[in-house]
């Protein structure tokens, strides 16, 4: 019998997308595997109750170096990216901009380090290429899509530099200090990260910290995290950046040198495939990539498709549980400042570490990583979707409750909620195959394999497969975003949530 | 405006990078070790190692701490690191890695190195001198993905053992990382058996950090060659002739039982690198080295 109801695109997408999640669901692993997860919780939450400061200088030290890489990292990505986005029409340049931002800064990292090893530029370049690139991209944005009507009032033997200062930047000023303030706040989460992988920063403290299960400075050093990017905005100050960057080489100088030998030998030894270097048969070249192939990349593929797929609809999921508990339409102010809290917690841990935590308590299944990604990511767009809620006017006879969510707010909200979501997607396959250096078997778990068995070449042709796999999910997002007529708003002045949609 | 500013602060801290790379040779000896155990007291355990050997040697020594082996592997390498204290199998690999390093000394109890499989009391597995064939549809810990007594050798017997490979043989195979952590994990039940240096094992269990209520050693491998300092081939070049040997007596000098605490070994005696074949052609078996 055919109805005449008929169901919208977005509603026909979204079943297909939970389909694929319980479908994939079926192919992943979710035990929980310790035998005592929740006293080992217990001892964490303990934890919090006596943070630890008796490390203070180490810890002191930890944060100065994850600010000074931070900021170095993110100046130097915008200034690059910022002539890169005058450019940015050129098709080669924004081809390997994806390309670049498909790799996740760790891998960037675990790249640098074999260059240049301990040196300051590892943890430099780790965040600066990646961010380089990203700003580019959202730079160019913003300068095609701003205001151009200015141009009209100006002379034509203006040059291109001062039509470009007089003409547009006053207009864009705006957007690009509210973007590059955020991503700043990126940075010191890209930062902290990296000490997961050797680098001073704050992750290096807090991975041997929770490696012996020394919860108290664990929550030292997360506390006074959540406090450093609480006050962002007091202590970023356009007039103190430049203090910043003078001080910062200072920070995070070390006396390790980089050797032009080490470089030469990387691109030249190092990354090229074993077979060649060998000077192997072309059938025992095939049966070496083969082996790759069907022994690490494809399972890293699965595992990291299937990842994403549960993450990203459970996120999804979070978002439409997360978004009422900060909407007025909802809470009294009492219990939207709880719900405040709430998500910024959430937002702040870097998933990468928030995944860390729930792998030691339970094991590494894909459950902590699957958890830790739809927490993170559900706060992030539940937030933004609770303030869009805010600017639904409801007639003074609305239901309440359940019928207000469902009849009133969810209908209004659903567009901007999957325009959010599928921007998340591409951000969430990067971190699902980064997560795998924690021991889940996607594919950053074989590259981190691979880097430990200091078989370069097969790390790289497994980075190169991650990249593509990324910039394929982002066309497909933004296949999507066309195909359902979803945007979103994308005034950066008004606010940070264009930026925090698209990281 | 801002940009020039950008450009110009990004400049001098290039250049101030610069500065360190192109400052002449290295005058300080850098060591380093892998990060086997204890991760926070990494500084602390290598530390007055430094001072003992920049006393003995006569130049400035400093001991870096280093996140994984395969980090330690890359600084010695990229000669940011010219002494190292590696595993067997990490060892190995640095001096394939770089021509002319040499092992130099290695710990009494190295000869004669061993690992345990250690299982929780929950699987009922129980100590036997025969190969206990019950862990296999286990949870598995390895220590570190590039450890020798952790990965390696475990690796090896248990295939050897099993005619099968890991992946076949157990529910879940793992990584904890270091040997601590192996054991903290398999006495939680988060795995139901590990495989764990030796040394690490005893050491913590004086130190009362076992709960042999819950975990205990199911088998010891045989013996191998395990842990050995190694010193790159070049650095008699920068400190002067007979320089190797001269850290190699030191070592072997070192009789402070507090400072050998930390290895721990109970003193150091000569090694080359001849003495790690064995660790070679095992590696080579199971696909760890081409």
């Amino acid at each position: 019998m055919d109805s005449v109801y008929k169901h919208s695109r977005a509603w026909k997408v979204s079943w297909l997308f939970v389909l694929l999640a319980g479908f994939s669901l079926f192919f992943s692993d979710i035990e929980i595997i310790s035998l005592e997860p929740w006293q080992e919780l217990k001892r964490l939450f303990l934890g919090l109750l006596t943070p630890d400061w008796s490390n203070f200088s180490e810890i002191i030290q930890a944060f100065l170096q994850t600010l000074a890489f931070a900021i170095l990292g993110v100046a130097g990505g915008s200034a690059v990216g910022f002539l890169l986005a005058q450019i940015f029409h050129w098709r080669w340049i924004q081809i390997s901009c994806a390309f670049i931002r498909a790799i996740h800064e760790l891998f960037w990292a675990l790249i640098f380090l074999q260059i240049f090893g301990l040196h300051p530029l590892t943890g430099l370049l780790a965040i600066g290429l990646p961010y380089a690139a990203t700003f580019a991209k959202v730079y160019a944005e913003i300068l095609e899509e701003g205001d151009k009507s200015a141009l009209q009032a100006i002379s034509r033997n203006a040059s291109t530099i001062s039509t470009f200062f007089y003409a547009r930047l006053p207009d864009l000023w705006e957007h690009f200090k509210t973007y590059t303030s955020y991503r700043l706040e990126c940075g010191l989460r890209s930062s902290a990260i990296l000490g997961f992988v050797g680098l001073p920063t704050l992750g290096y403290t807090l991975s041997s910290a929770f490696m012996e299960g020394h919860y108290s400075v664990v929550w030292a050093l997360l506390l006074l995290f959540y406090l450093l990017i609480a006050t962002i905005r007091y202590w970023v100050r356009p007039a103190l950046l430049p203090v910043y960057i003078i001080a910062a080489p200072f920070i995070v100088a070390n006396d390790s040198t980089i050797s032009f030998d080490n470089v030469q030998r990387f691109f030249t030894e190092d990354i090229i495939p074993a077979p060649i270097m060998r000077g192997d048969s072309l059938s025992e070249s095939w049966h070496w990539l083969s082996d790759l192939l069907v022994n690490q990349a494809l399972p890293g593929i699965a595992n990291t498709v299937v990842l994403t797929q549960i993450a990203l609809v459970a996120s999804g999921i979070l978002t439409l549980l997360f978004f009422p508990l900060i909407s007025s339409h909802f809470f009294k102010p009492v219990g939207r400042t709880l719900g405040h809290v709430l998500l910024v917690i959430l937002r702040t841990t870097p998933e990468y570490i928030l995944a860390y935590i729930l792998l030691q308590l339970w094991g590494p299944s894909m459950l902590p990583a699957i958890v830790a990604l739809a927490l993170h990511n559900g706060a992030i767009i539940g937030h933004l979707i609770g303030r869009y809620s805010l600017e639904i006017q409801l007639r003074a006879d609305a239901g309440r409750g359940l019928n207000r969510y469902f009849y009133e707010l969810l209908p209004r909200l659903y567009g901007q909620f999957l325009a959010f979501l599928f921007y998340r997607w591409e951000i969430i396959m990067r971190e699902s195959a980064i997560l795998g250096i924690l021991g889940i078997a996607t594919l950053g778990f074989y590259i981190d394999s691979s880097i430990q068995e200091l078989h370069f070449d097969k790390a790289m042709i497994l980075i190169f497969i991650t990249a593509l796999l990324n910039v394929l999910v982002d066309a497909l997002s933004r296949y999507l975003r066309a195909k359902l007529r979803l945007t979103t708003n994308v005034d950066c002045r008004a606010s940070n949530d264009y930026c925090t949609a698209r990281e | 405006m801002k940009l020039k500013l950008f450009l110009s602060l990004l400049f001098s801290a290039l250049i101030l990078f610069s500065n360190v790379a192109l400052s002449a040779t290295p005058k300080t000896l850098v060591f380093s070790a892998i990060p086997d155990q204890d991760e926070t007291r990494l500084k602390q355990r290598f530390d007055d190692i430094a001072k003992y050997l920049e006393q003995k040697l006569g130049v400035p020594v400093k001991y870096v701490p280093v996140k994984s082996y395969a980090a330690v592997i890359t600084a010695f390498r990229n000669n940011q690191v010219q002494l190292a204290w590696f595993g067997g199998l990490s060892g190995v690999q640095a001096r394939l890695k770089v021509p002319g390093s040499q092992a130099i000394a290695q710990g009494i109890e190295d000869t004669k190195f061993r690992t345990y499989i250690i299982a929780n009391h929950s699987t009922g597995l129980k100590p036997s001198d025969k190969f206990p064939t019950g862990i296999a549809g286990k949870t598995f810990t390895f220590g570190s993905k590039g450890s020798t007594s952790g990965r390696l050798m475990p690796q090896y017997y248990i295939e050897k053992h099993m005619h099968k490979k890991v992946g076949d043989i157990f529910k879940r195979v793992g990584f904890s990382g270091n040997h601590s952590k192996t054991i903290a994990l398999v006495q939680s039940g988060a795995y139901e058996v590990g495989a764990v240096n030796y040394q690490v094992w005893e050491k913590e269990l004086k130190e009362g950090k076992i709960d042999t209520s819950k975990v205990s050693v199911i088998w010891k491998t045989p013996t191998y060659p395990d842990y050995q300092w190694t010193i790159r081939g070049d650095v008699d070049k920068v400190w002067g002739k007979g320089f190797t040997d001269k850290v190699k007596k030191a070592l072997l000098e070192l009789k402070d039982p507090e400072l050998l605490a930390r290895f721990p070994r109970s003193g150091f005696i000569e090694a080359k690198n001849s003495d790690y074949q064995p660790i070679l052609d095992t590696a080579k078996s199971i696909g760890l080295i081409d």
